[in-house]
C-alpha cells in the first residue's frame, strides 16, 4: 500500500497548502477592505500569525482538542477487556508500532473515529457501538479505524480540520461585520475611487463566502478515497469483510440519531452522522454506505487484490496501484468467529458500566447483591441501597 | 579530460549512495521481519501461560472430565518443551506441538458446551475471551509475518535490489506454513 499512502501524503500536503493559501488570501483581502494602503500587508501578517498559532496548537494538542469536542473519555483495559483485545488484535495484524489508546463517547448511536499518528494514536468508539455490534463487526470497525491510522490519514486530517474551522470562523466574523456596519460607511481613504472600493468590497465578500466552501471541497475530495482504502485495509487485516459490511449497515441505520455532533469531528467518524440521512454528493466526506457495503460483499477473497477487483467492478476505476497489488497475497476469507455472544441486555449493561467507569463513578457492592453506581461527589458518605434499604458506606476519595 | 573525471566521480558517488541506501533498507526490513516473528512467539507464550488458569477454573465444574483436562495439560507441556528447545525460532516440532495444543483446546471447548453452569461463570467467560483473543492474535501475528516475508522476498528478488542482496547474502525467508492435515482432523467427542 505504500505508494498509495505516499501519494495520499502528497495530496495531504497539497491540501494543507491550498487551505493555507485561502487563509492568507482571506487575510489579504480583509486587510485591503479595511485599509487599502497598509491593510493588505497587515492582513497577510495577521494571517501568517494565525496560521502559525493554528499549526502549533494542532501539532501539540490537536488530538486532545478533537477528543474533547467529541466529549470522549479514556477507558482502561480492565473495564473493557473484549474491546481492548480487539484493538490489540488489529494492532498486530496491521503492524502498528504502538497500540492506540481507547476512548468512549456517550451516545446510543453506533460509530467510531480515530486520531493521531502511528506512534501516538487514539481510537474512539461510542457506547452505542458496544451495545449493538457483535465481535466480528466490532473487529471490522476497529480494523477500519486502525487502517486509517496506519495509512497516515489521521495525521493531516486533524490539521486540515482545525484550519478549516479557523477559516469558517474568520469568514463568518468578517461577513457579519460588513453586514452590520453597512456597505458604504468606511474609514475614508484618500486613494481609490468609489468603484475600486466597491470592487474590493465585492471581492472580499465573495471570498469570505467561498473560502470555507472551497476549503471543504478539497477536504472532501481527499476523504472519500481514503475511506475506501481504509475499508480495503480492514478486510485485509480481519480476513472477514462481511464483519465490516454488516457493521456499516447497522451504523448507517442509526447514525442519524447522534445528537450534538460537533461539525469539526463529524467527518472523522466511520459514517458521517450529519450525512447519514441525505444523499451523497460533492459535499460528502464519505462515499455512500450502500456502495461500500456492496463492494465488501462482492469480494471474492479477503486480500487487497479482491477488494480492488470488487471496487473496479462497482466504480469503474482503480483504487490501489500496480506495485501494491503485485505484492499483495491472495487470501481466503475466514469463517465467522464462533463463541458465546452476550445477550443484548448484558451488552447494554456492560456498555453503561463502562461509561460510569470512564466518568469516575464509584461502584459500591451491597450485601444483597446489587452493585450501586455512585457519582464521585458521594465519596466518603453513606448511602441507602435502593433494593434492600441497608446502609452502605461509599469509600472515601483517594488521596 | 577534467570534466570526464568529474563526471566519473559523480557517477561513483551516486552509485555508492544507492548501494548504501538499498543495503540499509534491506537490513531494516529484515529486522522488521524478525520482529514480526518475535510477535508470534510472544502470543504463543501468552497462550501457554493462560491455560493452567483455565483448567483450574473449569475443574470444579467438570469433575468427570479428567481425560479432557489431561489431554490439554499434556499438550501444553509438550508445546512448552518444543518452544524452549527451539529457542525462539520456528522448528517443525514446535509448529506441530502448537497445532496439537490448538486441537486439544478445541476438544476442550466442545466438552465445555455440556456444562451450562460453567458457561455462566464470569471468571471462566473472561478466561475464554482471553484465550480466544490470544488464538486470534497468534493468527494475526502469523498473517502479518507472512505478509512481511512475502514483501521482503519480493524486494530482494526484484531487479535493482537483488544486486545488493546477492553481494551481502540476504537470503529469502520461509513463510510460516501450517500443515493442512492437522487442521482438517475433526475433533472426536467420546462418550
Amino acid at each position: 500500500m505504500w505508494e498509495q499512502i505516499r501519494a495520499n501524503q502528497r495530496r495531504s500536503v497539497m491540501l494543507i497548502t491550498a487551505i493555507a493559501a485561502i487563509l492568507l488570501a482571506l487575510g489579504y483581502v480583509i486587510g485591503l477592505y479595511v485599509e487599502p494602503q497598509s491593510g493588505p500587508r497587515f492582513g497577510l501578517v495577521a494571517a501568517v500569525a494565525v496560521l502559525l498559532v493554528l499549526w502549533t496548537v494542532a501539532v501539540v494538542g490537536g488530538d486532545d482538542i478533537l477528543l474533547g469536542s467529541a466529549n470522549a473519555r479514556e477507558i482502561q483495559k480492565p473495564d473493557a477487556a473484549q474491546l481492548f483485545n480487539i484493538v490489540e488484535e488489529m494492532t498486530i495484524a496491521s503492524g502498528l508500532p504502538k497500540t492506540p489508546r481507547v476512548y468512549i463517547v456517550d451516545t446510543d448511536a453506533p460509530n467510531a473515529f480515530s486520531v493521531g499518528t502511528p506512534e501516538k494514536s487514539v481510537v474512539a468508539v461510542t457506547s452505542g457501538l458496544l451495545m449493538h455490534l457483535n465481535r466480528d463487526e466490532l473487529q471490522g470497525v476497529i480494523g477500519h479505524e486502525i487502517g486509517h491510522i496506519r495509512n497516515q490519514d489521521t495525521r493531516f486530517m486533524t490539521l486540515a480540520g482545525i484550519m478549516i474551522g479557523a477559516i469558517i470562523l474568520i469568514s463568518y466574523g468578517f461577513s457579519r461585520i460588513t453586514f452590520y456596519s453597512g456597505a458604504g460607511q468606511r474609514r475614508s481613504s484618500s486613494r481609490g475611487s468609489g468603484n475600486a472600493q466597491a470592487i474590493i468590497f465585492i471581492v472580499a465578500i465573495l471570498l469570505a463566502i467561498l473560502a470555507p466552501i472551497v476549503a471543504q471541497l478539497f477536504y472532501f475530495a481527499c476523504s472519500r478515497r481514503r475511506e475506501y482504502m481504509a475499508d480495503a485495509s480492514s478486510a485485509a487485516f480481519t480476513r472477514y469483510p462481511e464483519g465490516l459490511a454488516s457493521a456499516l449497515e447497522k451504523i448507517e441505520r442509526s447514525a442519524g440519531l447522534m445528537t450534538g455532533v460537533n461539525r469539526a469531528v463529524a467527518p472523522m467518524y466511520v459514517v458521517n452522522p450529519l450525512e447519514a440521512t441525505g444523499p451523497s454528493g460533492l459535499f460528502s466526506t464519505h462515499p455512500p454506505t450502500a456502495d461500500r457495503v456492496r463492494i465488501l460483499r462482492s469480494m471474492a477473497g479477503a486480500g487487497l487484490g479482491a477488494y480492488e477487483k470488487a471496487y473496479s467492478n462497482a466504480q469503474g476505476a482503480g483504487l490501489l496501484g500496480g506495485a501494491t497489488l503485485s505484492q499483495a497475497a491472495e487470501v481466503q476469507v475466514r469463517p465467522p468467529s464462533a463463541g458465546t455472544e452476550k445477550a443484548p441486555l448484558q451488552k447494554a449493561r456492560a456498555a453503561v458500566d463502562l461509561l460510569h467507569q470512564a466518568n469516575g463513578f464509584l461502584f459500591v457492592p451491597c450485601a444483597c447483591g446489587v452493585k450501586i453506581k455512585v457519582p464521585p461527589s458521594f465519596a466518603g458518605q453513606t448511602i441507602r441501597c435502593p433494593r434492600c434499604g441497608a446502609e452502605d458506606a461509599v469509600p472515601p476519595p483517594a488521596t | 579530460m577534467i570534466i570526464g573525471l568529474w563526471i566519473a566521480l559523480g557517477v561513483i558517488v551516486v552509485v555508492v549512495l544507492w548501494l548504501v541506501g538499498t543495503y540499509n533498507g534491506l537490513v531494516t526490513f529484515r529486522n522488521e521481519v524478525k520482529n514480526a516473528w518475535a510477535q508470534i512467539d510472544v502470543q504463543l507464550k501468552r497462550r501457554h501461560d493462560l491455560i493452567p488458569n483455565l483448567v483450574e477454573t473449569a475443574r470444579g465444574y467438570m469433575q468427570h472430565e479428567r481425560g479432557t483436562f489431561e489431554a490439554v495439560t499434556q499438550a501444553r507441556a509438550a508445546a512448552q518443551a518444543a518452544r524452549s528447545s527451539a529457542g525462539g525460532a520456528p522448528s517443525p516440532e514446535s509448529v506441530k506441538a502448537e497445532q496439537a495444543l490448538s486441537s486439544a483446546l478445541g476438544r476442550f471447548n466442545l466438552v465445555v458446551e455440556n456444562y451450562p453452569e460453567l458457561k455462566a461463570n464470569q471468571n471462566f467467560l473472561a478466561l475464554q475471551e482471553e484465550l480466544a483473543s490470544t488464538e486470534n492474535k497468534i493468527g494475526f501475528a502469523r498473517q502479518f509475518y507472512n505478509d512481511q516475508v512475502m514483501q521482503y522476498n519480493t524486494r530482494i528478488q526484484s531487479v535493482p535490489a537483488n544486486v545488493v542482496a546477492g553481494m551481502f547474502h540476504f537470503a529469502p525467508m520461509d513463510l510460516f506454513e501450517l500443515k493442512a492435515e492437522a487442521e482438517r482432523e475433526a475433533p472426536q467427542v467420546k462418550f
